[in-house]
């Protein structure tokens, strides 16, 4: 039994489970304790689109009665969590960081979302994100930015710069995460905590609002692996409701994060990940935790995937184009926000639908559907969106050669440290190429994890370690993060993020 | 905009020896599974406005659809039926474009894969001879929300103010039939078009897999129609070789004798704009039931881009041919042999079958005789009044009858009480307009109206006696050997009787009094 | 053919609904001409006789019985609704029949 620290927002989720499963603390304490610190540090930081006190604690309370009518609950039963804004919530605003769904209540929950309330897991809120997910900065949320807890000045990471920085800032122990091209996975890696994008279809879809079916999957997001890993546990699973759910069940996820063994694994570094264009400090970083896995007993060799170096134009054809037919719904007549033109007397469906879908829709949203309508057009089928998808399959292929030779993959999470709110926004392509070691699993749907791999020396800022294995095997990245997790945090003395700042009235900025 | 001026027409023979037309049908049936192709939500005709639709039928953010399972194999079972192929592996597609009924903006569709392809019909047309109709493919998709317009005149589209949208329907399962062009029909090409959609569906009702409804929209035909020029007979080489003209789509035909009306239509105008020297805009024409017309709909530009791209939402159909023969065992007889058969079983003549079928009443005989009338009994009241009738609305015999509530159990009983005695011709009638004025069974309609043969012996003798006494004349030339004047007599007795008499066995007791 | 004019990027947003103000017009015609030609990329890659990868899974026949599932009730679908008139969504006036 690990002794919780005195401030209980600072506890990992495992241990909180383990204090609420032994009775020593309540989930309306656990729930209470984060909604103070909601309360005292979202100002600044600005990762909650929504905070829901009355319905987190009402949920804290019942498991809290279950636990005392000696039912039997899930592991994380009692643990809070926050939601990101792109999971459907029955009776919870659900924007997607977009002005077009400003107010939107939904009737129905996410199967994530329900998986969460019958695993007992107080919903604290919702959490910021780039407008329909598409950005690496929260700075394309109509909602304005999420702060880097590390430095309030610079981004948490996108699309899922809420969901990190609500961990990072301790608001939340847990949070959920989706990741179209890295934004579980990105967001993580410039906060210095942990996320996993499962493979393709090990977490059901179906309530999440679509950017992209064919590369949208939801995933955990925690400050440490065990944690990450049981709410993989609960999040996970077939999903009668979507199609592309797989019919197996959850790889043993906690089973081997508890093991943390990386003895006699093959793990490949891509060379097509890491070279030109990535900061050295992120670099070396990425080196250390290489050769500390190499010293837990893993055998590294360097793996080619000859053909990632497309897939960033690969995935800026296939995701625009599935996004421009998404986002097409809406569209001012069901739900959502309905504007009228201005000067056109009794306007038509029409016009009614392309006013609000320019008063609605960011720059990001229009830019990318307005490509992908392109890509799609007829006559340029073949060239932009048919050729992506041949591409898309040789990208597959590259990860089934590697996995041929390695367990696992590994890279540099994001190619730089978070940079500074405004950097990137007036320049769509630099700020796509956050992306560009994430977007490859997501084109072939293999699962990827990233960790804190350290801070990078020339700016004391976190970097991140991604971790790849093969679809269905997703229970690998958990052994190889949990094992250098455990080296590292030994080296370091003890958890990365007891190192970020402090937030306190006194730095409070202007959020 | 509202006002449209009628446009020329050319008459019809006229048009035949100018041009050759060339068709093209294209029929949307929506399957009766009791869930929608993507959601459980129900498929029940006329619920309340927006009770059936769940978030993935209205297209919320966030849902995702999932395939149907009976409409797949009711899908097999349509091309199996029509001879076509089974894809071994074919996938959904996202039909993309903006409509308000349409909640997602594109419509779950299938493209350049659809699960079964290239197939035939065979078709009787009202001679007697066949037609082969070629199927170039019968793909699934779903169905559109239904629009009110508000505001306008007469609930039309044009000059309404709002419109107000149901989406009980949108999502409903439907099957798109696409036939090749249909060529060398000639003068003959309304009929065949209406043949076909007749015969299709019969096909689909004997399948089971729809209501085939037109009036309710379970049925809609799209029909295509060009013309170019006549250089020959219809099948000769020469003009089997001229290219196809321009064609117009004509929507909303929901009715068989509207579809061989608006196909007539069509290609009297075409032929008018063509014989005057102008050309045919590719549009897509609104037909018009009452003023039988159609009218211009929206130009096919290029602006119109679907931008199809397979549907990342849903996984690829597979069906193995293990699945595919196992649907083949559980198609119905073909309507055609069936025909043949039932004919053989009934002991009908050509003629006589064909007006059955052509009245459309084949299984209402089929079931009448089942419940235990004879066929020749089954098919004079069939084809009598309620037939009569139900031309006269306009209707098909099986939706009056229907709707009137006029089962074939009905006319079984009727037909029993006719031949066990109890009812004469005449009165079986009475008793049969009773029964189409909704007021009960026929027995229940006989005692309510109080028909019924007397079969009191005495009173039919005492009224024959009546009449022999009032007529020595006549029975005097009876006595004579004069037959055929009892005719005078049993007339006599009828009227004595107030109808409610057997004329046999008045002419029966007349005679043994006389001879 | 990987920029795209003024005109091109009027007829997309047309085709997609949305209707850009001549200032979005101006600046999106520029920012995705860079896109394109980035994206461009892939017609270079070896992709001959490469079959097309339109799902990441390979699953097939996925499909969930005929049976029915509760709806969610006419009221909680109005419920978002903008506008709402006689149990149906109000929608502005349709141009033309599809």
């Amino acid at each position: 039994m690990t002794d919780l620290p005195t401030d209980l927002t600072r506890a990992s989720a495992a241990d909180l489970a383990g204090a609420l499963a032994s009775g020593t603390i309540s989930s309306v304490e656990v729930t209470q304790a984060h909604l103070d610190r909601i309360a005292a540090v979202d100002g600044q930081v600005h990762s909650y689109l929504h905070v829901d006190g009355a319905g987190a604690l009402a949920q804290a309370r019942a498991v809290d009665e279950r636990r005392r009518a000696g039912e039997t609950l899930g592991a994380l039963a009692g643990v809070p969590i926050a939601v990101k804004d792109v999971m459907t919530t029955k009776g919870l605003p659900t924007t997607c960081g977009s002005k077009i769904l400003e107010g939107w209540i939904p009737p129905y929950d996410a199967t994530v979302v329900s998986k969460l309330r019958e695993a007992g897991l107080p919903i604290l809120g919702k959490t910021n994100m780039d407008e329909f997910a598409m950005g690496s900065s929260t700075e394309h949320s109509a909602y304005g930015p999420s702060h880097n807890p590390w430095d309030l000045d610079r981004i948490p990471g996108g699309s899922g710069g809420g969901s990190s920085s609500v961990l990072a800032s301790f608001q939340a122990p847990l949070a959920t995460g989706t990741d179209t091209g890295g934004s579980i996975r990105q967001p993580a890696a410039v906060t210095a905590t942990v996320g996993t994008k499962p493979t393709y279809g090990g977490v059901s879809r179906y309530g999440l609002v679509a950017l992209a079916s064919s590369l949208d999957q939801a995933g955990p997001c925690g400050r440490t692996v065990l944690d990450t890993a049981l709410l993989h546990a609960v999040m996970g699973g077939h999903d009668p409701m979507d199609s592309t759910s797989i019919d197996a069940p959850v790889p043993p996820v906690v089973e081997a994060a508890r093991a943390a063994s990386v003895k006699g694994m093959r793990i490949g570094v891509v060379k097509e990940l890491g070279g030109e264009g990535y900061q050295p400090g992120v670099r070396a970083r990425f080196d250390e935790s290489v050769a500390l896995l190499e010293e837990l007993g893993a055998q590294v060799v360097e793996v080619s995937c000859p053909n990632f170096e497309y897939a960033l134009a690969t995935y800026y054809l296939i995701l625009p184009s599935e996004a421009s037919s998404n986002l097409a719904k809406f569209d001012a007549m069901r739900y959502g926000m309905r504007v009228l033109p201005e000067g056109v007397d009794a306007p038509s469906a029409e016009q009614v639908m392309a006013a609000t879908r320019d008063a609605g829709f960011g720059p990001e949203v229009k830019r990318r559907i307005i490509l992908g309508t392109y890509a799609l057009s007829s006559g340029y089928y073949d060239a932009y969106y048919g050729s992506a998808q041949k591409v898309r399959a040789l990208i597959a292929q590259d990860f089934d050669e590697a996995y041929a030779q390695v367990d696992v993959l590994v890279s540099p999470t994001a190619p730089t440290t978070a940079f500074k709110l405004g950097d990137k926004l007036e320049d769509p392509m630099a700020m796509y190429l956050n992306d560009i070691a994430t977007i490859p699993a997501n084109l072939a749907g293999v699962p990827g994890m990233s960790i804190p791999s350290g801070l990078a020396d020339e700016d004391g800022l976190p970097a991140g370690i991604q971790i790849l294995a093969p679809a269905m095997k997703d229970e690998r990245l958990y052994s190889v993060g949990a094992a250098l997790e455990a080296a590292l945090v030994d080296r370091w003395g003890g958890p990365i993020l007891d190192r970020a700042p402090e937030l306190g009235a006194a730095a409070a900025k202007g959020a | 905009m509202t006002t449209v001026a009628t446009d020329a027409v050319m008459d019809y023979d006229e048009a035949m020896t100018k041009f050759d037309p060339v068709m093209g049908l294209e029929v949307h049936v929506e399957l009766h599974t009791a869930t929608k192709m993507f959601c459980g939500c129900p498929t029940e005709f006329g619920a309340e406005p927006n009770s059936q639709v769940c978030p993935v039928c209205l297209g919320l953010p966030g849902a995702l659809p999932v395939v149907n399972e009976k409409a797949v194999e009711s899908a097999i079972r349509i091309g199996l039926a029509l001879n076509c192929e089974i894809a071994e592996w074919c996938r959904f597609a996202r039909k993309n474009y903006f409509y308000p009924d349409m909640p997602k903006n594109f419509q779950t569709s299938q493209y350049d894969e659809p699960i079964a392809f290239e197939g035939h019909l065979d078709v009787e047309l009202e001679d007697g001879s066949v037609y082969r109709v070629e199927i170039e493919r019968a793909h699934m998709e779903e169905d559109t929300g239904k629009s009110l317009h508000i505001g306008g005149a007469t609930g039309r589209i044009h000059g309404a103010d709002h419109s107000l949208v149901d989406y009980n329907r949108a999502g409903i399962p439907l099957i798109e039939i696409v036939t090749k062009p249909m060529v060398g029909a000639g003068e003959r090409a309304p009929e065949v078009a209406k043949a076909y959609v007749s015969a299709l569906r019969d096909l689909l009702r004997a399948l089971d897999v729809s209501d085939v409804k037109m009036e309710q929209g379970s049925m809609r035909c799209d029909a295509n129609v060009s013309l170019r020029p006549r250089v020959g007979e219809p099948l000769d080489e020469a003009q089997l070789a001229v290219p196809l003209g321009t064609r117009t789509e004509t929507k909303n035909v929901n009715s068989l004798r509207s579809v061989e009306r608006a196909v007539r239509y069509e290609i009297s105008r075409h032929a008018a704009i063509l014989d005057g020297g102008g050309s045919i805009l590719q549009e897509t024409r609104h037909w018009h039931e009452d003023t039988g017309i159609t009218t211009s709909g929206r130009v096919k530009s290029d602006a119109e881009d679907y931008r199809y791209f397979p549907e990342p939402d849903l996984v690829p159909v597979a069906p193995t041919r293990e699945t595919v023969e196992t649907l083949r065992g559980t198609l119905p007889e073909p309507p055609g042999l069936r025909r043949k058969r039932l004919q053989s079983d009934w002991g009908y003549s050509d003629l006589e079958m064909r007006d059955v079928v052509n009245a459309g009443a084949v299984e209402l005989i089929e079931e009448t005789v089942a419940a235990g009338a004879s066929a020749g009994a089954a098919k004079k009241w069939w084809l009598g009044e309620p037939s009569r009738r139900a031309n006269a609305e306009g209707q098909d015999i099986v939706t009056y009858a229907a709707g009137l509530g006029l089962t074939p159990a009905h006319v079984a009983e009727l037909d029993g009480m006719v031949a066990a005695g109890r009812l004469n011709d005449s009165m079986a009638r009475q008793v049969l307009d009773g029964v189409l004025a909704g007021e009960g069974t026929p027995t229940a309609v006989a005692d309510a109206r109080g028909l019924e043969l007397v079969q009191d012996d005495g009173a039919l003798e005492a009224a024959v006696d009546k009449v022999i006494e009032a007529n020595p004349d006549v029975a005097a030339k009876i006595r004579d050997g004069k037959v055929a004047a009892a005719g005078a007599l049993i007339g006599q007795v009828m009227k004595e009787m107030k109808g409610q008499a057997d004329a046999g066995k008045a002419r029966e007791l007349i005679l043994a009094k006389l001879q | 053919m990987s920029s795209l004019s003024r005109d091109d990027v009027a007829h997309l947003a047309g085709l997609a609904r949305i209707e850009l103000s001549d200032a979005e017009l101006d600046r999106m015609v520029g920012e995705l001409g860079v896109i394109l030609e980035s994206v461009a990329k892939v017609q270079q890659a070896p992709t001959d006789g490469v079959a097309p990868m339109s799902h990441p899974m390979p699953l097939t026949n996925v499909t969930r019985p005929d049976v029915v599932r509760p709806s969610l009730g006419a009221e909680a679908v109005l419920a978002g609704a903008p506008e709402a008139e006689q149990q149906r969504f109000s929608v502005p006036r349709i141009l033309d029949e599809d």
